[in-house]
Order: structure tokens, then sequence, then C-alpha cells
């Protein structure tokens, strides 16, 4: 750590890991449900477990984006952050937003919209807050001695994830609008600016952990942006197929979503080829591994599982299955929830001053919550296959279908099971890490 | 060999020249194609009132409509063709959970006003010329339940 400042990352990846938890309680909710045992409906029915685990996720992933924006724009712009105090208030307001939220989910105050369920009131908080947040970063950015390819590639990330919330927020009476908007929320995040922001991170962790030249790692950083637009922002029609868009979607995003992979096979080559040239061997491995293990993930679960069914003649069958819940999974951890995670791992360390980072734990949580996530995918992807052909192909009742394929939840269960236990157990590493101090900071080169 | 500025102009340039397109696209589908795909003129204020409680209850939370929502309750998109308004209202209006087969519903015991609106969004969105979705199934498997 080289600036004081940077310290208010920690708070939000404690509240990150505090949210991530609550999430995996409201899944474990609907894995019983999908078994069959849906004891807890008149309390939580599925429709708000299901807001709260989707919110849940959007709000851990996007405190730990901004703790690492907090520690990572003060190092690349040499300059401490221009007010600690407002980002604390930032801090606190994105809890109480959220809080509010999955509160009001469970007593009907929400808007159904797959993703966006936050009513519209709410969301004017959601823009304050992100607003705030902005501010500080794009000061601290304007006031600072540099402007890295790095820092502004995240940056961008961050400010364009902002303007995509609002179209969000308009309201349609057509069903088709609704959906048509909403996915520029939706895909245009994930599939677009989201992998600016996990570019940005990426690249400053390279550029840490492999010492190699920062002029090599920027030039592929704009490359498999460049490629990430160039592929994704077309490729928002592979979701325009069937929702009463005209048919040239089917092809438009047809193509365009078929290249996408390359952007994250981009980021899984330029990771590996970038830890093979670096000389410096950093002696954080465990940040390492969160690191190579996000651009590969990645690559398997957005960009080989969301291939697997984004053509039309495929899409067609699968649309609005288990099959998709498959890929979400892997694709949100493998890029996002692991980017999280490297990016901890790297941090606390330098923040706490305490370099624990050799202990068989860090190892064991890497692998147990990547093989169980790996095992709940399976699961997902064997009950939506199945799904597909009964339902889909042999014309079975949904209800029926449904009844057959209880089992796969029970595995479901199970490898959540393993998941959690290696999520568990970062988290207690975090624990032990204790609070971040000024003792850590670094001598100014 | 490619230089940093030279991907700089790439991922500029391709940015720039996507978006357009994008935005020269989303502006011909919504203008002129969506609204005669949909039968827009067919949005009366029932329809719009249902579409309204299907928001405010989160229905999609466990069904999916056009293939979007969630996975645990059937899609809907087609229901009215299925099972016609009895059928509907008597899921909407039922005091305790319906649960034709294991799974159960919320029981909202809507007022008939409130169920009719939704018959009326159903029907609207039944209506809608989805290229093709849901796809017929291959066979048609009987079942002895
Ligand atoms: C990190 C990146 C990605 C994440 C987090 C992600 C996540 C998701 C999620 C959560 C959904 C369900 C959305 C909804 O129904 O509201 C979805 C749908 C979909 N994704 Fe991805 N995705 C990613 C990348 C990709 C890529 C690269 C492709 C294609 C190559 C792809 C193809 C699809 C398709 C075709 C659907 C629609 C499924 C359906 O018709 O039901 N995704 N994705
Ligand atoms: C560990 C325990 C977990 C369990 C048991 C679990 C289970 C589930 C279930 C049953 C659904 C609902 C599918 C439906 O609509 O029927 C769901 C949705 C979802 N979960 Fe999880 N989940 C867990 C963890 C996670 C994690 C860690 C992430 C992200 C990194 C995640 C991301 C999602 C997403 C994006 C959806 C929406 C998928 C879609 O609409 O296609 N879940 N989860
Ligand atoms: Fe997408």
């Amino acid at each position: 750590m080289k600036y004081k400042s940077q310290k208010v990352a920690y708070w939000f990846f404690a509240l990150s890991m505090l949210l991530l938890s609550l999430q995996i309680i409201y899944g474990f909710i609907m894995g019983f449900a999908h078994m069959g045992y849906d004891n807890l409906h008149d309390f939580i029915p599925f429709n708000t477990a299901r807001a709260v685990h989707t919110n849940l996720l959007v709000v851990w992933l996007l405190s730990g984006f901004m703790g690492a924006a907090y520690y990572i724009i003060p190092e690349e712009a040499e300059n401490e952050l221009v007010s600690v105090k407002w980002a604390y208030i930032q801090l606190i307001s994105l809890a109480v937003v959220g809080v509010v939220a999955i509160v009001g989910y469970h007593f009907n105050y929400w808007e159904g919209r797959k993703f966006l369920e936050i009513p519209r009131p709410l969301d004017w908080l959601v823009v304050a807050n992100v607003l705030l947040f902005l501010g500080l970063i794009l000061f601290t950015l304007y006031k600072g001695k540099k402007r890295t390819t790095t820092s502004l590639v995240l940056t961008m990330g961050l400010v364009f994830a902002a303007l995509l919330y609002l179209p969000g927020m308009i309201w349609f009476d057509n069903q088709t609008m609704d959906s048509f908007f909403r996915w520029w929320v939706v895909h245009l995040w994930v599939e677009g600016v989201w992998e600016l922001i996990m570019g940005g991170i990426l690249a400053f962790l390279l550029i840490k952990i492999t010492g190699v030249d920062r002029e090599v790692i920027e030039k592929w950083l704009y490359v498999i942006v460049g490629l990430t637009f160039i592929s994704g922002i077309l490729g928002t029609g592979h979701h325009y197929y069937y929702i009463g868009a005209p048919k040239y979607w089917l092809i438009i995003g047809g193509i365009f979503s078929a290249l996408e992979p390359l952007a994250f096979l981009g980021m899984a080559l330029f990771a590996v080829a970038m830890y093979r040239k670096g000389e410096k061997k950093h002696p954080n491995k465990i940040a390492l591994m969160w690191t190579l293990g996000t651009a590969i993930v990645s690559f398997v679960g957005a960009g080989l599982l969301g291939l697997a069914h984004t053509l039309p003649q495929v899409n067609l069958w699968t649309h609005g299955t288990l099959v998709t819940a498959m890929h979400g999974h892997l694709a949100f951890w493998g890029a996002y929830g692991m980017i999280v995670f490297a990016a901890i791992s790297y941090m606390m360390p330098n923040m706490t001053g305490r370099k624990l980072y050799d202990s068989g734990n860090g190892l064991t949580a890497f692998w147990l919550s990547n093989i169980g996530m790996i095992g709940m995918t399976t699961a997902f992807a064997a009950a939506g296959v199945a799904q597909v052909y009964m339902e889909r192909i042999m014309g079975l009742e949904f209800g029926d279908v449904q009844n057959e394929i209880q089992v796969h939840f029970l595995i479901l269960v199970l490898c959540a099971t393993l998941f959690t236990t290696g999520v568990g157990i970062f988290i207690y590493e975090f624990i032990r890490y204790g609070q971040p101090t000024d003792e850590a900071l670094e001598q100014h080169p | 060999m490619l230089s940093k500025s030279h991907a700089r102009t790439f991922f500029l340039g391709g940015t720039i020249l996507s978006f357009a397109v994008f935005l020269g696209l989303s502006w011909h589908t919504l203008s002129s194609e969506v609204p005669k795909q949909t039968n827009e003129a067919g949005l009366t204020p029932e329809v719009i009132r249902g579409k309204h409680l299907w928001e405010s209850n989160n229905c999609m939370g466990c069904h999916t409509i056009f293939g979007e929502g969630a996975y645990y309750a059937p899609e809907l998109t087609k229901v009215y063709e299925r099972r016609g308004d009895a059928y509907i209202k008597a899921a909407l209006m039922s005091p305790v959970p319906w649960s034709p087969r294991g799974r159960k519903m919320v029981a909202y015991a809507l007022p008939e006003s409130d169920a009719n609106d939704l018959v009326a969004f159903f029907k609207w969105v039944n209506e809608v010329d989805l290229n093709g979705f849901p796809p017929k199934p291959k066979y048609k498997v009987s079942q002895n339940k």
C-alpha cells in the first residue's frame, strides 16, 4: 500500500463478503425448493428468495469493484483519494440502499423485472450513491500525477456501468420494449462494460504480480476491451431473438455473440502469457492463482458455456430453461466473483501488513470453491438438458418434468456445500488478516 | 508489431462503429417493427393494468414470459391458449396456494377485476409475434396421469 486512503477498500471488501454470505443462504433456499422442500414458502416464497439471491450478487460484486477501485486509483494516479470521509459515507449509503431493497423484497415491495427488481424510487438512491462514488474516483484521477491506461479503462467501465443503469429505469407499457431495454442494462453490463472493469483490475494485478512491463500489458488490454465491445454491443441481439423484435436480430445477434468468447479467450491467453513472461516471482501465490483462475474460468463459464446456447437454432429450445442458470452461475463466478477474490487476495496483505498468503487455507479455499462451483454447473446442466428434451422436445408438462429432475438439485446442494466451505475458508482468512493499518505503508520510491 | 496506439485506435474505432450500428438498428426495431409485431394498438388499459400487476407481484420471480424470468414455474407466454381464462382466474383468485403438481404458487387471492386484467395481459402476450418461440414439441408423448 502506497497511500493511506487506500485503506477504505477494506470496508468495501468486508461488506462484499457479508453480502456474499447472505446470497448463498438464499441460494440454498431455492436449491431445496427445487428439490421439493419449499418449507419456507409462507415467509420466503421462491420469488423473494430469487430476487434477494440475484440482487445481493450484484451488490456484493459492485462493492468489491468499488473497493478495488478505491485501492487502484490512488496508486495508479499517484495521489491520495480526494476525500476518505465521503468514501465512508458512500459505503454506508450503499449498504443502506442494499439492505432496504432486500428487506422490501420480503414485503412485496419490488418490480418484477429480472435483475432490476429495485423499485424506481430506490433507484434514485442508487444513482446518487454511484454519482458520489464516481465523483470521488474522477476527482482523484483528475488531481493525480498520472493517468494510466489501466486506470482509464477501469474508470471507463465504472462510468459506463452507471450510465447504462438509466435505460432500466424507464417505464414501458409494452412488455417487448421493457425487455428490449432491460437488456441494455443486463447484457451490456456483463458482456460489455463490466469486462472493462474486470480487464482494468486484471491488468493492475498482472502488472504488480508478474512485473511485466506496463506498456506491454496495457497494449493487450486495449485489444481485449476492443474485442469485447465489437462483439458484445451487437451481440445484445442474442436476447432479441424471441421477444417480439424483428428477425434480423437472429443473424446479427447470432454472429456477433458467437464472437464474444474471443474477448474471454484473449483474457485467458493474456493472463497466462504475462505470467510466463514475468521475471518477478511475487510471493503472493494465492493472489496469482485467483488472477489466473478468473481469466481461465471466465472463458469456460462465459465464453464456452455462453457459446453453447447462443446460436438461434439452439437458443430456440434452451431459451428460458435451467440451461441458462447453468451458464449464469459459472459466468458470474468466473468473471466477476473470482476477480473480486483476486483483488482481495492481493490487496489484504498490503493493507494490513500481515503476509498470511503462504498458508494452506488459501489453497484449500481456492480449490474447494472452484470444484464446488463446477459441480453446481454440472448439476444445472444435467437438469437443464433433461428439461429441454422432456418439456420442449417431447412436450411433457412443465410440472411433471420438474418432478423428474429433482434429483439433480440434490447434487446441486451437495456441490453448493463444497463451494460454501471454500468460500467460508476464504472469509475466515479475510477475518484473520484483521483491519488495515498505516504501518503497512510502503516507502515512496 | 502492433503498437499501443494502434491498439487504442482499434478499441475506440471498433466501439464507436459498433455502437452507432447498434443504435441505428435499435431505432429501426423500436420505431417501425415492434409496434407491428406486438400489435401495439391492442395495448388496452386492461392489458396495461395487467402488466402493472405482473410486475408489482414479481411473477417473473418464478415464471418466464417470452422466455425471460425464473425457472421454478411454467412458461406463461402461451398460457392463454393452453389453459383459457377460467383456469388462469382460478389460479390467481385462489385463497390457498395453487399447486397442481406439487409446487406451490403464492396464494394471491386477487379480486376478480385484477384477475381479468391479468388475463387481458396474457391474451395480448399470447398474440405477440415471437419468431417461432416457444417451439412446438417434436413429439407428443401421452402421459398416463
Ligand atoms: C461474464 C460474462 C457473462 C455473464 C455474467 C453472463 C450471465 C448471464 C445471465 C445471468 C443470463 C440470464 C439473463 C436473464 O435471463 O436475465 C445470461 C443469458 C445468456 N447468456 Fe450470458 N453471461 C456472460 C457472457 C456470455 C457470453 C460471452 C455469451 C455468448 C457467447 C453468453 C450467452 C448468453 C445467452 C445466449 C443467454 C440467453 C439465455 C436464454 O435464452 O435464456 N453469455 N447470461
Ligand atoms: C452456493 C449456493 C448457491 C445455490 C444453491 C444457488 C442456487 C440457485 C438457484 C436454485 C437459482 C434459481 C434458478 C431458478 O430460477 O429456478 C439461482 C439463480 C441464480 N444464481 Fe445461484 N446459487 C448459489 C450461488 C450462486 C453464486 C455464488 C452465484 C454467482 C457467482 C450465483 C448466481 C446466480 C444467478 C446469476 C442466478 C440467476 C440465473 C438465471 O436467471 O439464469 N448463485 N441460484
Ligand atoms: Fe447476453
